[in-house]
């Protein structure tokens, strides 16, 4: 994990936060990890090694398990996410609508995989399996806003969007 | 988000229930707020209409109908939703008691909506549905697609606002729990379940009435678990069931707990359902605050608390004892089979796991009987199932029919058969561990059974229909990636076999093919099916057999000719435009990403093959099919 802790500039941790988390919300009881783990995340928008580090502390989980779940489990991220978030539907649906084609498109346009960052830090592009929308498939979303039927050039938007910013 | 706050406000004034008496003369005060035939715009606000400012349109409509005048009349009052499984058409209005249907309206087209229809029994052409032939329909029941279906499961869904305790209540949600608190023994719920033979309806299709009896058999602490984490992508049934209609799980897991004799319940949700638990956790809230969950239910003195734990996006988790792991707060990897949840689940201790759409169709067993229940359907495969019919269809959306229904009729008579006058390919069921189901089989019934002995399975209810343009080794290429990377890994058929399959797979849609490879893939395929710890192993070769099994010819063109007569493996096909076909009409060159088609207009156009990057836009977009796979 050593490379990952040097790459990523820390944000400040704030204990308070963490604590509020970890003690109110869910009383240290360790079946709440995976919770934990989510709260945490979306506060800081990836898990910082050292929120970890204080969580398994707390809930006296080794942090070796800890690692475990954030490695298992597709949603966390252990990298420092940018700035705008691209999730593309690869579900069944969204595929044969042509999603593949808009990853691909993406990697050409921009640089970057399924899982990736800009170095710039301004786009991750984090595709995700069915969000639940497949009847009006393929769909796409752009920091949490979802966009129907949507096609190349709804892609080439959100990418200058995403620059711009 | 107006409803949200209407309906915690209402809630305010909501009584406590204290007996199953009780709840009926709540449920009889309510009449005149929620009866049939009180006016009302209903407005669907499920996850597939949001996105086209569905919620917007709510907005509009509440701003619209509270300003304008209506000279005394009565003010129809506007309600939000849970999805329609329509999402297609979305966002979708519709208008009670009358039953006017409206569909894909913006908000611009709310002014109009007020004025002309809601004051002046006016219609609005061109919010109406049309089907294929353009023949115009004005009612929901009318439409084809509700038409023909039977909607039990779904009854309340699009019908009643999920953030409001009351409405379910008015609709009679609770009843059956009041009943089987109040006039039955477990061993009578039990056995009005197996009566039912309602089969599992998360996949594998397991007897409920069998499971709960062996679960009520167990000592000590029993939980009762919600399979809420619809991993199949493309299919959305339990999404829509969570936020259309929550309580009715809720009532189907409490009436579960009496008859295991549990007092602790869990629903495990997908992560990426926002909206679902958002509905989930206000339910909970309202219905504890009632008296319907919670301590001393309906002062029977049953108890019974639900809470909600989230997933974070694992496939594999949706396998039982993955599941109960995860809820543990581990990474969740399956155990071997011969250890039973029901046994030793969730904490080690007895444990009753159920779909969304099982639980959800209890109460309505308990209410009209087990009998009632056998006579819907086949005789191995009792009820109604819903399906969430998508791909190349012309209704997209979630279809509800009694078991044994011939699959022709969801595909062409309900979902309107395939669009653009393309031919149909397969119909693919079950998920990533189903299969793909071609034409001569069209008129299978739907059930456990049926499915099974064409090489695709019922699992949850995904029907995706796939059309000439779509390949078949490329599908099973998608699916078998889909479960390399779902495998947990812990035991070699599937962690290996997948990959070496999907190696394969990759090859051949490259163009680098080898005679034997459907063989092998067989021969791999084979050992995964036998040899694998878990359910996702077990199952996870069945989009390669049955492609090879009912398509083994395209694996053949693939192979030996190189060629992807489908139009989708890259290396293996070539675009032209048609000079006789082509019109001119210059969409494809406004669609074309990389300017690789030129032409004036109304004269045909010409396509560069050396700068296409084989997007497929203007295959996709060109209405006179002028542009051809070579
Ligand atoms: C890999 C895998 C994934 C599964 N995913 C789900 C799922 O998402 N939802 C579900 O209800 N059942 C799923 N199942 C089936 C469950 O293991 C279990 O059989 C079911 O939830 C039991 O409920 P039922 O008897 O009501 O069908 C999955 C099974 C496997 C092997
Ligand atoms: S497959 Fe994309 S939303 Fe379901
Ligand atoms: S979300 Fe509106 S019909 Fe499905």
């Amino acid at each position: 994990m050593a490379g990952i802790e040097s790459k990523c500039t820390e944000p400040e941790i704030d204990y308070n936060v963490l604590n509020s988390i970890i003690v109110d919300r869910y009383n240290q009881n360790r079946e709440n990890l995976i919770m934990m783990m989510q709260a945490i995340q979306k506060q800081y928008r990836y898990l910082p090694i050292t929120a970890l580090r204080y969580l398994s502390d707390k809930v006296q989980v080794p942090l070796i398990k800890i690692f475990e779940i954030a490695t298992f489990y597709a949603s966390f991220s252990l990298k420092p996410k940018g700035k705008n978030i691209i999730n593309i539907c690869t579900g069944t649906a969204c595929h044969l609508k042509g999603t593949g084609k808009m990853v691909e498109h993406i990697t050409s346009k921009v640089g970057i995989k399924s899982g990736e960052t800009t170095p710039d830090m301004l786009l991750t592009m984090d595709n995700v399996n069915c969000v639940g929308a497949c009847a009006v498939a393929p769909v796409i979303v752009f920091n949490e806003k979802y966009y129907p039927e949507a096609d190349l050039s709804v892609i080439n938007t959100l990418l200058d969007q995403a620059k711009s910013e | 988000m107006q409803q949200l706050k209407q309906a915690a406000e209402s809630n305010v004034n909501t009584p406590r229930i204290t007996s199953p008496k009780a709840l009926e003369d709540y449920r009889a005060s309510l009449a005149s707020k929620y009866g049939h035939d009180v006016p009302t715009v209903i407005i669907c606000c499920g996850t597939g209409c949001r996105p086209s400012n569905a919620v917007e349109v709510a907005e509009l409509l509440e701003k619209g109908l509270a300003e304008a005048d209506f000279q005394g009349k009565i003010v129809p009052h506007v309600k939000a939703t849970g999805c329609h499984g329509f999402c297609s058409r979305g966002p979708i209005v519709e208008l009670e008691p009358q039953g006017i249907f409206y569909q894909k309206v913006k908000p611009k087209d709310v002014p109009e909506i007020i004025e002309k229809t809601i004051k002046g029994g006016e219609l609005i052409k061109h919010l109406q549905y049309k089907d294929a032939s353009k023949k115009v329909f004005t009612h929901t029941n009318e439409i084809p697609f509700y038409a023909k279906q039977s909607r039990l499961v779904l009854k309340n869904i699009g019908k009643i606002n999920p953030f409001d305790i009351d409405d379910a209540i008015a609709t009679g949600t609770y009843g059956a729990l009041a009943k089987a608190l109040s006039s039955m023994t477990p061993g009578q719920i039990i056995e009005e379940v197996k009566t039912s033979f309602i089969k599992g309806r998360g996949g594998a299709g397991f007897p409920t009435g069998i499971k709960w009896e062996s679960c009520a058999s167990q000592i000590g602490n029993r939980y009762i678990i919600c399979n809420a984490d619809e991993g199949d992508p493309g299919a959305f049934m339990d999404r829509s069931l969570l936020e259309g209609d929550p309580h009715r799980i809720l009532e189907g897991m409490a009436i579960a707990a009496k008859a295991i004799g549990s007092n602790r319940g869990y629903i495990y949700v997908r992560l990426e359902y926002p909206l679902a638990i958002q509905t989930l956790t206000q339910a909970i809230q309202q219905a504890e605050a009632m008296g319907l969950l919670g301590d001393n239910i309906m002062g029977t003195g049953f108890n019974f608390k639900v809470s909600l734990s989230m997933g974070a996006g694992a496939f594999v988790c949706g396998e039982s004892s993955a599941l109960m792991s995860s809820l543990e707060g581990k990474v969740g990897r399956p155990r071997p089979k011969y250890i039973r949840s029901v046994e030793k689940g969730f904490r080690d201790s007895p444990s009753n796991l159920n779909n969304v759409e099982t639980y959800a169709n209890i109460p309505d067993i308990i209410l009209k009987g087990g009998e009632w229940y056998k006579s819907i359907g086949t005789k191995e495969s009792t009820g109604t199932k819903v399906f969430s019919l998508t791909g190349n269809v012309h209704n997209i959306g979630l279809v509800e029919v009694p078991m044994g229904v011939p699959l022709r009729e969801i595909i062409f008579d309900i979902g309107g058969g395939v669009p653009k006058k393309r031919a149909f390919k397969a119909v693919q069921t079950g998920g990533p561990s189903g299969g793909c189901i071609p034409a001569q089989h069209l008129d299978i019934p739907v059930s456990f059974e049926s499915l099974d002995q064409v090489g695709s399975i019922m699992g949850s209810g995904g029907m995706i229909v796939m059309d000439e343009n779509i390949c078949m080794v490329e599908v099973a290429r998608y699916f078998t990636h889909f479960l390399v990377e779902e495998s947990c890994g812990q035991c070699t058929p599937c962690r290996e076999g997948l990959i070496r399959m999907e190696e394969i797979l990759e090859r051949i849609t490259h163009g680098e093919g080898r005679e034997e490879d459907p063989d092998t893939l067989e021969e791999i395929g084979k050992f995964v099916t036998n040899f694998s710890l878990c359910g996702l192993g077990t199952s996870a070769a069945n989009p390669v057999l049955s492609t090879i099994r009912h398509f083994r010819e395209e694996y053949e063109t693939h192979i030996r000719h190189k060629k992807c007569p489908a139009g989708v493996c890259k290396p293996l096909y070539s675009l032209k435009i048609d000079e006789e076909k082509c019109v001119g009409c210059g969409i494809c060159k406004k669609r074309c990403p990389v300017n690789a088609i030129t032409g004036d207009k109304k004269k045909p156009h010409v396509l560069e093959i050396e700068k296409c990057i084989k997007c497929m836009e203007c295959h996709k977009n060109c209405d006179f099919a002028a542009v051809i796979v070579l």
